[in-house]
């Protein structure tokens, strides 16, 4: 069959910044940078903050990471034609965020989704999508961020993880504090405690 | 019928996660199978743009960062479709881009080579397909630079690439690289590409057709994303 090919993924390099979110990098020349509001003012459900690291194998915080978030909305619709049960009117589902270059801290603010559907009539718990790039990432990753809070038993993703110490690398920490309902959520590419990555 | 779910992905046509003459990857590449997963909406849907997101002249890096004046450089045009497996435009996504001006400098914070920044370039673009798949951008020739893998290792000029595509599951960055540059052959990142089919996707053709005489010069560079099956999933498991 004549299929064209899939053009092949570069990394997106140490200065990904300049083109992703130029005021990162340190000027400033769209009106406006997209990906920093991924939820609206308007949206329904719980206001939480996200936050982490991301550690490289050596376990050091990778400073120049860009991490892109895709979410459903509080009843776990998603924002885009093909879901087609709609989200209230400026929840877009989408964020993109960068780490601290000095510390390699990220964070974004966001509410917490709800359960979505899964093949074959199954149910999916609540979690957000996210894709990692940095230097000497050759092609982004993909993997999933679920609540401790949650019932995550019958989730068919995490279900599918043989090894099930494994799971636990894919689910959040929820603590209440000042800064309201935030979960910690660490990312390590390498090691022992590698974060389960998705072949999508 | 509504479109579906992707084609999975050929890994081998892309670089693999640890590439040992790319020195940064050797630590930033997970050593653990990646778990496959049959696609979900959570995978077949993604962020979706629309006009009111940029500005008409945000494709215009001759213009969107002047202070004044011109960028330095080769003036260029770079224009293409992006297009998914099955050779069907992908309309109205986003396409970004970044890149170093003429003399092989970042407007970046973290960059340091002895290059000038150049005050009239901001070196980064953004715009969307039309319905056909098209865009475009007018920009200056990026210069090569030296960067710290080997010693003496340049990176070959090089725009970089983000597209979207309709669902999360396409999501893609490259790099858009000049038809006839010795240093292609010569650079670890592109050698992380497994085959010379692969790498030559990577190469922008020369494209007199395309240039703007006694103004620019175009080259051409199509982008393929994922294809699709033509089916729901739900109504029909089996696919095709």
């Amino acid at each position: 069959m004549d299929y064209l090919k899939e053009t092949p993924s570069q990394t997106a390099g140490p200065y990904v910044h300049i083109g992703l979110a130029p005021r990162a990098a340190g000027f400033d020349i769209f009106k406006q940078e997209l990906g920093w509001d991924i939820a609206g003012p308007n949206a329904k459900g719980e206001r939480i903050r996200v936050e982490g690291c991301v550690y490289d194998g050596t376990g050091a915080p990778i400073k120049d990471v860009l991490i892109e978030a895709w979410q459903a909305n509080a009843d776990g619709h998603y924002a885009h034609p093909e879901d087609g049960r709609g989200v209230e009117a400026g929840f877009r589902g989408w964020g993109r965020v960068i780490t601290d270059f000095d510390t390699g801290f990220w964070g974004f603010d966001t509410i917490k989704p709800g359960a979505t559907p899964g093949r074959n009539g199954t149910t999916q718990a609540p979690h957000i999508n996210l894709w990692i790039v940095a230097r000497g990432i050759n092609l982004g990753l993909n993997t999933r961020m679920y609540f401790d809070d949650c019932d995550n038993s019958t989730d068919p993703v995490l279900n599918l993880i043989e090894q099930t110490h494994r799971r636990q690398t894919l689910i959040a920490t929820r603590s209440e504090g000042d800064k309201g309902v935030t979960y910690r959520f660490d990312i390590r590419i390498q090691g022992p405690d590698e974060t389960v990555f998705l072949d999508i | 019928m509504k479109p579906a779910e992707y084609y999975m992905r050929d890994r081998l046509h892309h670089p693999p996660a640890k590439s040992e003459n790319y020195k940064t990857s050797i630590t930033r590449s997970p050593q653990y199978a990646l778990l496959s997963l049959e696609q979900s909406l959570s995978e077949i849907t993604g962020p979706v743009f629309s006009h009111n997101d940029i500005d008409p002249l945000d494709n215009d890096l001759l213009k969107n960062y002047g202070h004044g004046g011109d960028p330095v450089g080769e003036r260029i045009i770079v224009h293409g479709r992006v297009l998914d497996e099955n050779d069907r435009p992908v309309p109205n996504t986003l396409v970004e881009i970044w890149q170093a001006n003429a003399g092989g400098r970042y407007r970046h914070k973290k960059d340091t080579y002895l290059a000038p920044i150049d005050p009239n370039f901001g070196g980064c673009g953004r715009t969307m397909t039309d319905a056909d798949g098209y865009y475009y951008f007018r920009t200056v020739k990026p210069g090569a630079y030296p960067w710290r893998n080997w010693v003496n290792n340049w990176r070959p000029a090089h725009i970089h690439f983000s597209i979207f595509g309709a669902g999360f599951a396409q999501r893609l960055i490259t790099q858009l690289y000049f038809e006839g540059d010795p240093l292609i052959a010569e650079c670890p990142i592109m050698q992380t590409v497994p085959d010379a089919e692969a790498i030559e996707q990577l190469v922008a053709k020369l494209d007199m057709n395309a240039s703007v005489p006694l103004d620019s010069i175009a080259y051409r560079f199509d982008i393929v994303l994922r294809g699709r099956r033509s089916t729901l999933f739900e109504n029909r498991l089996e696919g095709n």
